[in-house]
């Protein structure tokens, strides 16, 4: 029976891909190993090796089309003795065999409770822009380039270095295009030497340039943490005042899918808990871009904290020549008057989940996305609690020593008498990230645990 | 460490050229160390401008080490007396805007770039008048206006800084260079090889400066490094080494100015291993047992930095006894008012607990 080559999962977030290219055409003959087919997907062109022994007998995606979810047939390789007579035997092959590109069923979905939704600007409580701005629905991985790519054209000292950033346009294409607008002086890539390259980071920012430094992800940071908290942070300080440190780390952090408990990690406490740091962390498009713009012209050191699920994620940015979003301002991301949900990151998404299953029960939560965890807006989230006298926190990260403890304790000691219940924390399971489905799916919070613990503080 | 997961067999983009493949893959010599100097009449000023600041960082350090004694200066004060040859000589070599750094024993590098030494001093004693308002200390200290980066008090950490300083000046073309300062301790710190790789990767402007004075804290050379040459460290990847004797000012001044001919020349890092000497413990709590008395006091004897120079100068007649008498006088002043001002200082006002963390946006 002829073999049915599917469109493949080539990274552990990918649900769809372009097919870029057939490096074969029907009725070549190819081996095992053989190149046949170009893959785009949202982090980088790869090719597509044969597996099987045999000819092509059909291509059934064409080369360009976009979209294209992971397991739809791609292509019918007849074995050895077949023909093309055989061809609609293939299993799944022939329905999708029709000349015209076939839609495409719908991807299965990703692994990590990640799917949040494209958020319209009208959710948004207060927003950072004029009313009646042009909007632009962007993902968040253009609204970080385009960040880049803007103070890079507006100030020279501005430029990128890290592992893959250049030639290879990103580990998670974010620094997609850079390389050729801005040359190899300004998109470097670095060796994998994350102590090195942070402390020459920090030593170019010393001498008064802006260096953006971009971990592949956070867990890779540990390497350098030395340089960023000893070095960057607190020599101000040290020099008394002296010298200054304007420089923006950024990458991937916290929870990623199935790459279990070395490559999946949230930093946000780490690093909040330092003085001498701002400490960033977006959900949406918007903010990612306004706030990475912010960072850049910060002249502190800013830790930009990412997560490589959200990066696919589209949103409406505004359409704005210069559009910057302020550190240590939170937002209303939803406006409600019984229980508050304070969130950040891509548990923003969780939250605003959990808000519509409680709306549904009759439980006006009110959303506050932080969008920096250092400084904190306590103002913001303080006047939200007097007003619901009622707090959940969420964060990906372990709850010991976490941003939920923090708020929790400057609710007690500022918010103390307008409280009506104790404030309940959710976070990740105190464990390390397990790599198993089921397991992980259990470490990870959710809509559910948050409107859980939404309900248990209204006492319902 | 799994990077971006995938088969990924190179990506598609049009090729802007590999920044740094221009490294060059020859075979690295060692170096010989060039001859130094002859003192004579015909480098007089700059013979004795070499004593005035060796004695100038000797007399400062005995008296912080003696404030130290009197509970004035806290905390860590590592003292640089037997080196001062290495940052005197260098100092000399280098020009206007090239940037230095080094670890936290640090006075001897501070004094020698022009800073003031009430400021240091005051610093040391933890006053409002030092340089870093006395929020630093003696490992951390820093000014900008004589291009000085630091102070740094984590072994090795300074060698990245040093070399994103010489990225700094490749990146404004400025023509400038960085002299990244470190001990033997450091030489075996993974960062500073990371470092290495990327300066000579990069091509970039720097001069690593190893100061061998022989012990990280108690841990002498031979027990801490599997191979001792240090100025060796670099060859693997391109990066010439030289070995100075870093007790002779003359010696490291001439190794100095090559090592500067070679980075402005556009031809990458260079590595010089100082073989020098101190003194005094490692900090002001060492009670340095881990050699003998009579092992210092024969360096002292034979070797000493400032009493070879002082000889030098004598014998070819630069200076008689009664003018070396007045430069001493003077230097011994400039120490006396430092250590005034170093007490009479305000101590910061409680208001500095706060400020100087963040920059006001």
């Amino acid at each position: 029976m002829p073999i049915t080559i599917t469109m493949p999962a080539l990274s552990p977030t990918m649900t769809e891909g372009t097919v870029a290219n057939w490096l074969v055409t029907e009725g070549e003959s190819v081996a095992p190993g053989d190149m046949i087919a170009e893959i785009e997907t949202d982090k980088a062109t790869m090719e597509v090796e044969a597996i099987d022994e045999g000819v092509l007998g059909r291509i059934l995606i064409p080369a360009g089309t976009e979209n294209v979810a992971v397991n739809t047939p791609i292509a019918i390789l007849l074995l050895e003795g077949e023909d093309a007579t055989n061809l609609d035997a293939a299993p799944d092959g022939a329905a999708a065999a029709s000349p015209a590109p076939v839609a495409a069923p719908e991807p299965e979905p990703a692994p990590a409770p990640t799917q949040a939704t494209a958020m319209a600007a009208d959710v948004t409580a207060e927003a950072d822009w004029p009313a009646g701005t042009e909007m632009a629905v962007m993902t968040v991985r253009d609204a970080l380039r385009d960040a880049m790519a803007e103070e890079m054209r507006g100030n020279e000292d501005v430029f990128l270095m890290g592992e893959e950033v250049a030639e290879y346009q990103g580990a998670y294409k974010i620094s997609q295009g850079l390389l050729q607008e801005f040359g190899a002086r300004r998109v470097i890539d670095t060796p994998i030497t994350e102590h090195g390259f942070t402390g020459l980071g920090v030593g170019a920012a010393f001498s008064g340039l802006r260096p953006i430094v971009e971990f592949m992800t956070f867990n890779f940071a540990m390497q350098a943490i030395d340089q960023i908290i000893n070095s960057a942070a607190k020599t101000r300080y040290m020099s008394g005042g002296q010298m200054g440190c304007p420089i923006v780390f950024r990458g991937a952090n916290g929870i990623a899918s199935r790459v279990a408990a070395q490559h999946s990690q949230c930093y946000a406490s780490w690093y909040a808990h330092c003085p001498g740091l701002k400490v960033v962390s977006p959900y949406s498009a918007a903010d990612a871009k306004g706030l990475l713009k912010s960072a850049i012209r910060d002249p502190n050191p800013v830790i930009f904290l990412e997560n490589e699920l959200m990066y696919g994620q589209s949103f409406e940015v505004p359409v704005l020549d210069d559009f910057t979003v302020p550190i240590g301002k939170a937002r209303v991301a939803r406006t409600g008057r019984d229980v508050t949900i304070v969130a950040f990151s891509i548990s923003v998404g969780w939250a605003l989940e959990a808000a519509d299953l409680l709306a549904a029960e009759g439980i006006e939560a009110e959303v506050i996305d932080l969008r920096s965890v250092r400084p904190l807006d306590l103002p913001t989230v303080l006047q939200s609690v007097r007003k619901t006298n009622r707090c959940v926190t969420v964060e990906e990260g372990w709850l010991a020593c976490g941003i939920g403890a923090e708020l929790s304790a400057s609710l007690m000691e500022q918010a103390f008498d307008d409280l009506d219940a104790p404030v309940a924390r959710i976070g990740g399971a105190d464990v390390p990230m397990p790599y198993a489905a089921n397991l992980e799916k259990m470490a990870v919070p959710n809509a559910a645990d948050i409107a859980k613990a939404a309900k248990a503080v209204c006492y319902r | 460490m799994a990077k971006a997961a995938g088969k990924v067999s190179g990506s598609k983009v049009l090729g802007a050229k590999v920044s740094g493949s221009k490294a060059a893959k020859k075979t690295v010599r060692r170096r010989k160390a060039p001859a130094p100097s002859v003192v004579s009449n015909a480098n007089a000023d700059e013979v004795l401008g070499h004593y005035r600041q060796m004695l100038l960082i000797r007399r400062f350090e005995e008296k912080a080490g003696q404030m130290y004694g009197m509970g004035l200066i806290g905390g860590f004060c590592h003292l640089y007396i037997g080196q001062e040859a290495v940052v005197v000589g260098m100092q000399a070599a280098i020009g206007e805007g090239d940037t230095l750094l080094t670890s936290y024993r640090d006075h001897g590098h501070m004094l020698a770039c022009g800073m003031d030494a009430k400021g240091v001093m005051a610093e040391l004693t933890g006053r409002i008048g030092g340089y870093s308002k006395g929020k630093g200390g003696s490992m951390h200290m820093f000014s900008k206006e004589k291009n000085f980066y630091g102070g740094h008090g984590i072994v090795g950490a300074q060698v990245p800084i040093g070399t994103g300083l010489a990225f700094a000046h490749k990146y404004r073309g400025n023509d400038r260079l960085s002299l990244t300062y470190f001990g033997d301790g450091s030489a075996n710190q993974g960062q500073v090889y990371e470092s290495f790789n990327m300066a000579a990767l990069w091509q970039l402007p720097v001069i690593y400066i190893v100061e061998n004075n022989q012990y990280a804290m108690g841990t002498s050379v031979g027990r801490a490094s599997a191979q001792t040459e240090l100025y060796s460290r670099g060859e693997s990847l391109g990066i010439p080494g030289v070995q100075v004797d870093g007790m002779d000012v003359l010696a490291v001044k001439a190794a100095g100015d090559e090592a500067v001919s070679h980075v402005r020349d556009g031809k990458g890092p260079i590595l010089l291993e100082m073989k020098t000497y101190r003194y005094r413990g490692h900090s002001m709590s060492d009670p340095a047992k881990y050699r003998t008395k009579e092992e210092v006091q024969r360096v002292r004897a034979e070797r000493d930095p400032i009493d070879h120079l002082r000889a030098g100068i004598l014998a070819a007649g630069c200076a008689d006894e009664a003018a070396l008498k007045v430069l001493d006088r003077e230097v011994k002043e400039i120490v006396t008012e430092a250590a005034e001002f170093a007490q009479n200082s305000p101590e910061p006002d409680a208001a500095e607990l706060y400020t100087d963390i963040l920059v006001e946006v």
